[in-house]
């Protein structure tokens, strides 16, 4: 079977300096893939290339047997209308209240009856846990409810695939522990590909088929949550077990180690 | 010296290259607005367009009225008192009816619409870009120029000549009042005078410089919000870029056809 997702090859550099090193990866329909990595090793960026936000140095990525890289404008606009995306910050209009951002895409590239859309509206708010907060503004939502409200919006046109970028940063994690379990129920209920960006390991591990950790641009690993666990590819080994990178020797870090030391030696 | 030929070099292919964008959008943004016409286009889209006029035209009303009645007395007094010197005060009929009607009318409106508009504009985009708003609707299969820009320009384009009759109204008014109180003049004289100096020719080339002014600050304005990089600094600048960049591209623009229309004028 085809996969719904392929990214080949794919390079990407900013200002000469490259953050993608010939990224290679395969999303099957209905699996709920999990980009990990720590801060600033390119999941994000690698996200932006999977729904074509961004356009790469060399490489392609295939969406729907698209290749969305090369693909015209049409084309792109056509396979977007497939993909449901929440981002780390929401994103949501903050002039219109939450079920007109839900509403937003429905009036947009549908022609259904305003009455269908209010009920659809209110269907998606109710999946997400957010019926009777429909008439709020962004900004008077909490920021858990905030993602709910981008899920519910992401999930407006029924898409075959749902991007989730860090769905759970910054929130508690009771808060956190209930955006994981919506992307569960969302999954089964709606059969949907899932791919969610994240660095918080157990929420990865919960939501998971696979996971592929992302290093400085390359993956170290790409498997099911078992294989992650038993890798011994020392990154991987590094995030799982929570060491720290040794800090950057300089002649300030020196001569604060040196303060240190003779603080201790005095007591 | 090659230093100095290097800076002037660098500086012009970087308003040049300003222009160009400012003329792709524009046409991009012309190849859109179908879609915000009433009837034939998408009923939201229209219905975002004629909450814009609200908001740049019917709002800018008393002030550009209030500038435009301040302003008719200015003028009515300084010719007076340079006319009156040689007996001609019955020309500052003509003074204020024809400097309004080609050049003071459009012009004072298009600042006030730049300061007041543009910078919003210039916000609003800029402040959209830096929540991912704007990359939250290129997902959704919407293009951020049909979706933001295309009803921003109708309504620019619809409420500025608006804004432009009423300021030339106002300071003919106010024209009016001074030579009632000054020498007496009817109303009803004054209106005969008024229509006797002014042509057709007149009000059309006011109507056109009106399209052209909305058009700089409609485009420079959300240009402006497009180009926002990094945090609210950047929108801050942006929105200062937008005021300044519109308002003296409206100057050059006015030079330009006041030229122009002096040059084919019938002597």
């Amino acid at each position: 079977m085809t996969p719904i997702i392929s990214v080949r090859d794919l390079v990407v550099e900013y200002d000469g300096r490259e953050v993608l090193n010939g990224l290679n990866l395969e999303i099957e329909h209905g699996e709920t893939m999990v980009l990990l990595g720590g801060s600033g090793c390119g999941k994000s960026t690698l996200l932006r290339h999977i729904i074509g936000l961004e356009k790469p140095k060399s490489g392609s990525v295939f969406v729907k047997g698209v290749d969305i890289v090369r693909c015209s404008k049409s084309e792109l606009k056509k396979i977007r209308r497939s993909i449901g995306v929440a981002f780390q910050s929401a994103a949501l209009f903050n002039s219109l209240n939450i079920e007109d951002n839900v509403a937003l895409p429905l009036r947009e590239h549908t022609r259904l009856a305003p009455s269908i859309i209010e009920l659809v509206v209110w269907m998606k708010l109710a999946a997400v846990g957010l019926a009777d907060r429909g008439k709020l503004l962004p900004s008077e939502l909490s920021g858990g409810m905030k993602k709910r409200a981008a899920v519910a919006r992401a999930i407006a046109l029924g898409p075959e695939i749902l991007v989730l970028d860090e769905p759970s940063a910054g929130l508690d994690p009771i808060v956190a522990a209930e955006l994981d379990e919506l992307i569960l129920l969302l999954k089964h209920t709606f059969h949907m590909t899932v791919i969610v960006v994240t660095h918080e390991l157990p929420s990865a591990f919960l939501i998971a088929d696979r996971i592929a950790m992302l290093y400085q641009g390359s993956f170290s690993s790409i498997g099911t949550k078992d294989q992650l666990k038993a890798s011994q590819n020392p990154h991987v080994r590094q995030f799982l077990d929570r060491v720290p990178e040794d800090i950057v020797r300089t002649p300030v870090t020196e001569h604060f180690a040196k303060y240190l030391n003779a603080s201790e030696g005095y007591q | 010296m090659a230093n100095i030929l290097e800076n002037v070099g660098e500086r012009t292919i970087e308003h040049l290259d300003y222009v160009g964008s400012l003329n792709i959008q524009w046409w991009a943004t012309v190849r859109a607005m179908a879609q915000a016409l009433p009837f034939v286009g998408n009923r939201y889209r229209w219905k975002a367009a004629v909450r814009q006029m609200l908001e740049i035209g019917v709002d800018a009303i008393p002030m550009v009225s209030l500038m435009a009645v301040c302003t008719g007395f200015i003028f009515a007094m300084q010719g007076a008192s340079e006319l009156r010197r040689f007996g001609a005060l019955r020309y500052v009929v003509d003074l204020v009816a024809v400097g309004f009607t080609r050049e003071l009318g459009p012009l004072m409106t298009a600042i006030a619409v730049s300061g007041r508009s543009g910078s919003a504009f210039a916000a609003e985009i800029g402040t959209m870009k830096v929540t991912e708003e704007l990359d939250s609707l290129r997902v959704m299969a919407l293009e951020p120029l049909e979706f933001v820009l295309a009803p921003k320009y109708l309504a620019t384009l619809i409420s500025v000549p608006c804004l432009s009759v009423i300021s030339n109204l106002c300071g003919i008014l106010a024209g009016g009042l001074f030579m009632f109180f000054s020498i007496h003049l009817t109303p009803a004289l004054y209106l005969r005078y008024v229509f006797e100096a002014i042509a057709l020719r007149d009000v059309v080339m006011g109507m056109v410089k009106s399209v052209v002014f909305g058009t700089i600050i409609a485009q420079v304005g959300c240009l402006e919000g497009f180009r926002v990089h990094g945090g609210p600094d950047s929108v801050g600048r942006s929105t200062t870029s937008a005021v300044v960049k519109s308002t003296f591209l409206v100057i050059i623009a006015d030079a330009i056809f006041t030229t122009l229309f002096y040059l084919t004028a019938k002597p």
